[in-house]
């Protein structure tokens, strides 16, 4: 396969994905929006751009951290490289880039998704219409996996896609849970309220993560929800599951065993996730959430420069 | 007017009327069929038509606006008739055309024989930019230059055929013939049910057996590409649908290096050898060592491995010199002097600016021509002489004597016509023909062609960058209607 296809279908899942996720970031707070007349606390909308890393990027276009502000920048600014817009729009580029490699269910659904955004953008939405508004970018992305996981043969082409996909999924797993950690509580002895409760709900859901993790913890915790959505090997959107899957994928990319490595992809990898399938909660909290999430992202990052020399800069001929 | 029994053909020659309310006997059974239908029925499938085209992406790029801004290449669902005996007789013609402008470029890059019996004269070729230095003694596989080629033909008042110009650079149009097929068939299922219309679909394959061909004889499995600009190619969708179609790779300058002595791509699993191109970029964008050294589309050293016969490339560089217009003029002599045959198509006739006394007849009678630049596409570089202001006419007069050998001149004809659906009713609209020919083993016409469609009332310019339209073109057996 061309290292330039390889690049642009793992990116077109990526920047799916992504679009997916900043959705789901967006809907913590949403959910959180209407209880807080119940919990009688200002909606904080600043925590939102804070976990994105492009906290500086938003003050100097846009200042003030309001709702309209932070809804504006992160869903329909097409300047800004990684709102819902320009995420789907790169979506398509890349598609588009492969067309005749994907099958046309796969860009038709990521073109049609692109055409709905673009009109989603010039249209004024209230409050109220957002609410189903980033559902349906959800719904969405979901389709577009579906769509490639019913469609394409599952070559190396649909490994390389799923392998963007699932460490996009990982990376922003670790950003959503990383939300907790910046929105603010009205002091410490909040901890364990009733409103610090309904956080960690909103929190959740927002990782389609509620209903699978009262059937498997019952109580929401802090302990419990930091333990299923980073080291559960089972729920999809937990960080170990996603590494797994992506381990499956590239080995099947490289043909070499599991357990084994042959390129630095799979060695930085395995490594990761090894660590976290024999990781503990306490060690987790020994090293201290917000810590672990951001030492995380890094890792996930060399995972991705490693996989990028690997398999798309492919030397000239020696 | 919404129905066609009051549609007016006019002065014109008018593929589907013979006279107003008399349709040619031929299109009699699809007329009938259309007009059976009500004018609001044939409306929606008009829109769902254009909406299927969005939806799969069906798109054209244009320069002029914002960079890489996509539109669909708007769709009239009346269908443009030829009958087959018609057919067959262009078909032969086209055959011939490109036989011989084969042996031509054969020719002119190797023995010269047609300038040295003084056919054609040396300044000719020579000062025709599409005339490359680099391919001198080249020998192609088979001995075949031009594989793929779109010719553009009209149809004059009095019902004969012309062929406008020949395309054996890059021609583009055919991911539409193919598209607007696809949509028709879903649009007007019954239609096919009962007329006997010549299938188009084999074109894919029957392109892909012409590229194989090609590949050195001592590779058993050829590694065939496509090789596109990118993305913010005007035909880029074409490019990546017809490497979809025929299933082989589309590639881009930067994904091939030259390694080892021969062409390579860049994959996941290291460099893979390539045996074919099938070149979508202009010949001096190929190699920027043998042309323009500031080409990034290229690869640096494709030309020597061409020229070692380890890689193959339709079209082959050079053939432009066959799409410049001056040369264009010379095809009938070709045909005499390669095949002694005589043309079955015919030439539009064309004066040569470049001869004196053609020259002054063309600035005499500027506001009877149409001019064109001898290397220029898509519609650009022409001024339309009898729709031009004064101003123009003379503006255009001094570019001509700046530099005679890059204008021809023509004398306009009055295109064709085909009801078009246009604000809610029918009008005769002027359209072209771009027939798509392979060389391969054997000669190939794909059945039909793109048929272009000046929408502008009035408008005699059918080319997608100047705001025409297509629809999808039948030849159909008569007998079945």
């Amino acid at each position: 396969m061309l290292s330039r296809v390889a690049d642009s279908i793992y990116w077109l899942n990526r920047y799916v994905e992504r679009a997916e996720n900043v959705a789901r970031f967006v809907e913590v707070n949403l959910n959180l929006l209407l209880d807080t007349s119940v919990a009688g606390v200002s909606q904080q909308w600043q925590p939102l751009v804070t976990t994105t890393g492009d906290r500086d990027l938003f003050e100097e276009r846009y200042g003030d951290a309001s709702a309209e502000n932070v809804l504006k920048f992160l869903t329909f600014d097409s300047t800004y490289p990684n709102s819902i817009l320009s995420c789907v729009q790169s979506a398509r580029e890349n598609a588009r880039a492969v067309r005749e490699i994907i099958s046309s269910e796969m860009w038709e659904q990521v073109n049609a998704f692109y055409l709905w955004m673009k009109e989603a953008a010039e249209t004024d939405y209230s409050l109220e219409q957002l609410y189903s508004f980033y559902p349906e970018v959800k719904m969405s992305s979901h389709l577009f996996a579906g769509v490639m996981e019913a469609t394409m043969a599952h070559n190396e082409g649909w490994n390389f896609g799923r392998l963007g996909r699932l460490l996009e999924r990982a990376d922003k797993t670790a950003r959503i849970l990383d939300v907790k950690y910046y929105i603010l509580l009205p002091s410490v002895k909040h901890v364990g309220t009733p409103l610090d409760e309904l956080q960690w709900i909103a929190l959740l859901k927002s990782a389609s993560a509620y209903e699978m993790y009262r059937k498997r913890q019952r109580r929401v915790s802090p302990e419990g929800i930091t333990k299923f959505l980073t080291l559960n090997a089972e729920f999809p959107r937990s960080i170990l599951f996603c590494l797994l899957q992506a381990e499956r994928s590239l080995h099947q990319i490289t043909g070499t065993t599991m357990g084994s490595w042959c390129n630095s992809s799979e060695r930085t990898l395995g490594r990761l996730r090894s660590e976290l399938e024999y990781m503990t909660l306490e060690e987790v909290f020994d090293i201290g959430l917000h810590e672990f999430l951001d030492k995380l992202q890094t890792r996930l990052n060399t995972v991705g420069e490693h996989i990028y020399e690997d398999f798309m800069a492919v030397p000239l001929a020696s | 007017m919404t129905s066609l029994e009051t549609y007016d053909p006019g002065d014109f020659y008018d593929e589907l009327f013979a006279s107003p309310g008399t349709p040619r006997p031929a299109a009699a059974e699809l007329v009938r069929r259309i007009q059976s239908l009500p004018f609001a029925e044939l409306q929606r499938r008009q829109e769902a038509a254009q909406k299927m085209l969005f939806k799969l992406g069906v798109t054209f790029n244009v320069y002029s606006d914002n960079q890489g801004t996509e539109r669909i290449f708007p769709f009239d669902v009346i269908p443009r008739f030829v009958p087959y005996s018609e057919w067959e007789w262009l078909e032969k013609g086209l055959k011939q055309r490109i036989h011989a402008l084969n042996c031509f470029i054969h020719d002119i890059y190797n023995d010269q024989k047609i300038i040295n019996d003084g056919v054609i004269a040396r300044e000719a070729i020579e000062t025709a930019p599409g005339f490359l230095k680099a391919c001198m003694g080249l020998q192609p596989p088979e001995g075949i230059w031009c594989h793929i080629t779109g010719t553009d033909l009209v149809k004059d008042r009095d019902g004969s055929w012309y062929v406008l110009e020949d395309n054996l650079r890059c021609p583009s149009g055919v991911s539409y013939v193919l598209e607007n097929r696809r949509i028709m068939k879903s649009s007007f299922p019954t239609f096919f049910d009962a007329l006997d219309i010549q299938p188009v679909d084999d074109y894919a394959s029957q392109l892909l057996e012409a590229l194989l061909n090609l590949a050195p004889s001592n590779v058993s499995d050829p590694c065939v590409v496509l090789l596109t600009p990118g993305i913010y190619n005007s035909a880029y969708f074409e490019h990546s649908f017809l490497a979809q179609q025929m299933g082989i790779e589309l590639v881009e300058g930067r994904d091939l290096v030259v390694a080892d002595g021969y062409l390579q791509m860049r994959t996941t699993k290291g460099l893979r050898r390539v045996d074919v191109i099938y070149r979508r970029i202009d010949d001096d964008f190929l190699d920027p060592q043998a042309f323009r050294p500031d080409s990034m589309l290229g690869v640096s050293g494709l030309m020597e491995v061409y020229r070692q016969g380890r890689v193959a490339i339709a079209n082959a560089p050079g053939t432009g010199v066959a799409d410049d217009k001056m040369i264009y003029a010379y095809v009938p002599q070709m045909i005499r002097y390669y095949l002694d045959e005589d043309q079955i198509l015919h030439n539009v006739p064309t004066y040569l600016c470049e001869d004196p006394k053609q020259r002054e007849h063309v600035l005499t009678h500027l506001d009877e021509l149409v001019v064109k630049a001898t290397n220029a596409s898509g519609g650009y570089g022409m001024l339309m002489g009898p729709h031009a202001t004064d101003e123009e006419r003379a503006a255009f007069a001094e570019k001509i004597k700046a530099d005679p050998r890059n204008y021809i001149a023509q004398p306009t004809l009055s295109l064709s016509r085909v009801p078009t659906l246009i604000d809610g009713q029918f009008e005769g609209c002027h359209v072209d023909l771009r027939p798509f020919i392979l060389y391969g083993k054997d000669i190939y016409v794909n059945p039909g062609g793109l048929t272009r469609v000046a929408l502008r009332r009035g408008s005699l310019v059918v080319n997608s960058s100047q705001g025409g339209g297509s629809k999808d073109t039948w030849v159909v057996k008569e007998g079945t209607c």
